[in-house]
């Protein structure tokens, strides 16, 4: 799965993208982030409090409960702030 | 005819105007808009985080919907993302229509959008520190106004 990060998201988790083989009960963008929340300190921060976070698979806006599965791009970031 | 960029480097507004002024057909009217960097709070810059296909893809859904409410024959969209100061250029919005009525209308609706709900982040240098700019949590009344 391909994983990017952007604004204070990327910053706590220190990259901003990575190439992640995911367990198979990881289903859910919700799963993911419980699966991702346990990989460090970084992660942990990031993924702490979900309700400031926004999700895009496929380059798509996605809600939490959306199916994710190993072929597909899964961005995390704060909502966007306009230019 | 429409073009959206996303783009670290400076742009041309005078060129941006002559390409809508070829682009469409029989353009009787183009309207143009281009955003400076504010120093407000004296901030001493600003970096624009984004991600690359997601928001071209945003922006360009909100042009098409631009197309869909006024008859236009061209619009142009520059935004600029990376490191910027207060004094530059970071966006242009150019719309190419028949008559000015809705060269103007579509203008302001673009800029309306991109300025609330366009798909990036922004990072704000002051002395003392960057910070993250939060997401406006009710609705931009500039934006309200287009339902």
């Amino acid at each position: 799965m391909k994983l990017l990060y952007f604004a204070w998201v990327r910053q706590k988790i220190g990259r901003s993208e990575e190439q992640l083989a995911v367990p198979p009960d990881v289903t859910t963008v919700a799963s993911l982030m419980d699966f991702l929340r346990r990989r460090g300190a970084g992660y942990e921060a990031a993924f702490q409090n979900p309700a400031l976070l926004r999700c895009a698979v496929n380059q798509e806006h996605a809600r939490f409960d959306a199916r994710v599965g190993p072929d597909d791009e899964v961005a995390f970031f704060p909502p966007v702030t306009g230019g | 005819m429409s073009e959206v960029r996303i783009q670290h480097e400076d742009f041309d507004p005078g060129a941006e105007i002559a390409a809508l002024h070829t682009m469409a057909g029989d353009v009787g009217a183009i309207a143009s808009f281009m955003g400076l960097v504010r120093a407000d709070d004296r901030m001493e810059a600003m970096t624009l985080d984004h991600y690359p296909g997601f928001a071209e893809r945003e922006i360009s859904a909100h042009v098409a919907e631009a197309r869909t409410r006024w008859p236009l024959l061209g619009v142009r969209v520059v935004h600029r993302v990376g490191r910027l100061t207060p004094g530059e250029r970071i966006v242009f919005v150019g719309v190419a229509s028949s008559h000015r009525q809705a060269a103007f209308a579509a203008a302001e609706f673009l800029m309306d959008y991109l300025k609330t709900r366009a798909p990036f982040w922004k990072l704000e240098e002051r002395e003392g520190g960057a910070t993250w700019v939060e997401a406006r949590d009710s609705d931009d009344e500039s934006v309200k106004r287009w339902r």
